[in-house]
């Protein structure tokens, strides 16, 4: 086990990178794509929700493989040239965003509606109220099962190995198909998913309990 | 300390799953033995390969080149009566479920290399394959030399020695290694990669299937394909030697060849059957 991880450190130590990259990017946007399709899904207007909706259960249904498939594939042939890790980077994004848009939204319900009453009763736009009043609120409540999401996503940036994104799952199997020492690579691989997701996880709470 | 305790439990734990995995090793049955009693050999075989062995969806049962050969020593080592079970495997899943004795041997396009043979034995080639190229009909690489330059992406199955292979014969291009040959083929017609490498008599198949596609430059290795048996069969191992020198002989071999392939434009019956 030992020898495999000198040996291959390298191929390690990229894949590492690479998910840990990946990993930033989708948390950051699917942050911000989610929180808008939560937004515009609590706004009072009848066509803006049914756009949320339809989002939101379309990405949460389908197997986040085949959304990355969809970018590696069809994208390049129509559209334009992306690569695998573009592709499935974008996948897990849009994947998790659609997540933390129902997330998101349980969070503002949570706030008692007098508070946007009353903000907009003092003359704030609904826009303003949102920003400064319930949302500040709403990720309070949510913060728990925003740490659950960003740690899945983590875990499901391993499909950048379908697509061929040099990830941490990427070198793994190419670890283990050319030295055939399956288990110990895996082993290795789980531990070193452990190194990014155990302080994720660990900051979550203290965020948590930070702000309760 | 509680903090302190809650770590090392987590090392206790992650000692506990290493030991486990190294108690792996326990006595292995004879397989030839086993084999005569259950009437049954289960061989180990590729399900997306087309010619060699590919998933009939309609039946459910797996056919090709691959197949028939191991149905045929199956009923030459056990008796005509003998059943020949095929359990699906991969380029990454082969050697570990041969290991753990879920299945008893690999006929599954798998060459026969001095790296595999350290973890396995081989028996006698039944198939004289070797790498060669595909790509696009109007694409400009005509063989493996034009591919060698910077920017120029190969694609390629992970676990598969074609794509170790490129480090020595394209060293400048970049390989990208994916699950399968379907999904190394989507990848190609979607633009991903310019060239897809592996045995000749794979790129065949995927030709027969999209004629927009052709192989070219010949091959440039030279990768017997063998039927894997775990060390220390050796009983098992002359049986299945045996068995392929019979068929040759009785010219079952060179029928299957021709069912197989024979339709094929540019395939020699004679250059696949060499030894």
């Amino acid at each position: 086990m030992i020898t495999i991880f000198t040996e291959n450190w390298q191929a390690l130590l990229t894949g590492l990178g690479y998910t840990l990259f990946s990993s930033i990017l989708a948390l950051f946007f699917s942050l911000i794509i989610g929180s808008f399709f939560a937004i515009l899904e609590e706004m009072p207007y009848r066509i803006l929700k049914i756009i949320a909706r339809i989002y939101i259960e379309v990405f949460r249904n389908i197997p986040l493989l085949v959304v990355a498939m969809f970018f590696y594939v069809v994208v390049p042939m129509y559209v334009t040239n992306i690569n695998g890790f573009t592709a499935g980077t974008i996948g897990l994004t849009i994947y998790t965003s659609a997540f933390i848009a129902e997330t998101v939204r349980a969070g503002i319900q949570a706030v008692d509606p007098g508070q946007m009453e009353g903000a907009r009763s003092n003359g704030l736009t609904f826009m303003q109220a949102m920003f400064h009043i319930i949302l500040p609120q709403a990720f309070k409540y949510v913060i728990p099962p925003l740490g659950n999401q960003f740690i899945n996503l983590v875990k499901n940036s391993s499909v950048l190995a379908f697509v061929a994104g040099f990830d941490l799952m990427y070198q793994g199997d190419i670890i283990a198909s050319t030295t055939f020492d399956t288990i110990n690579t895996y082993i290795i691989i789980g531990v070193l998913y452990l190194i990014i997701t155990m302080p994720l996880s660990y900051y979550m709470r203290h965020l948590e309990k930070k702000l309760s | 300390m509680k903090q302190f305790k809650k770590i090392s439990l987590l090392f206790m734990s992650l000692i506990m799953v290493l030991v486990i995995a190294g108690c792996g090793s326990k006595n292995k049955a004879d397989i030839l033995t086993t084999a005569k009693e259950t009437k049954t050999i289960n061989w180990g075989v590729k399900a997306d390969t087309k010619l060699f062995g590919l998933m009939n969806i309609k039946t459910g049962k797996t056919q090709g080149f691959d197949i028939d050969i191991a149905d045929a020593v199956t009923k030459k080592i056990l008796g005509k009566d003998a059943t020949a079970n095929f359990v699906q495997v991969t380029s990454k899943t082969r050697i570990p479920l041969l290991k753990n004795g879920n299945i008893d041997a690999i006929i599954a396009t798998m060459s026969i290399s001095k790296d595999r043979e350290k973890q396995v034995d081989f028996s006698n080639p039944y198939f004289a394959a070797g790498q060669s190229i595909l790509v696009k009909k109007e694409s400009s690489i005509k063989s493996v030399k034009d591919v060698n330059k910077d920017g120029m992406i190969v694609l390629g199955v992970k676990g598969s020695t074609s794509v170790i292979n490129m480090k020595k014969y394209a060293p400048k291009a970049e390989v990208l290694e994916l699950d399968d040959y379907a999904q190394a083929l989507t990848a190609l017609k979607s633009g991903q990669g310019d060239a897809l490498t592996t045995d000749n008599g794979i790129l065949y198949g995927m030709v027969k299937e999209n004629p927009d596609f052709s192989v070219v430059g010949g091959t440039f290795t030279h990768e017997p394909y063998g039927i894997a048996i775990d060390k220390g069969q050796d009983k098992f191992k002359n049986q299945i030697n045996k068995a392929l020198a019979e068929m040759r002989a009785d010219g079952t071999y060179e029928k299957l060849l021709n069912k197989w392939f024979g339709d094929i434009p540019g395939f020699s019956v004679k250059e696949a059957s060499q030894q």
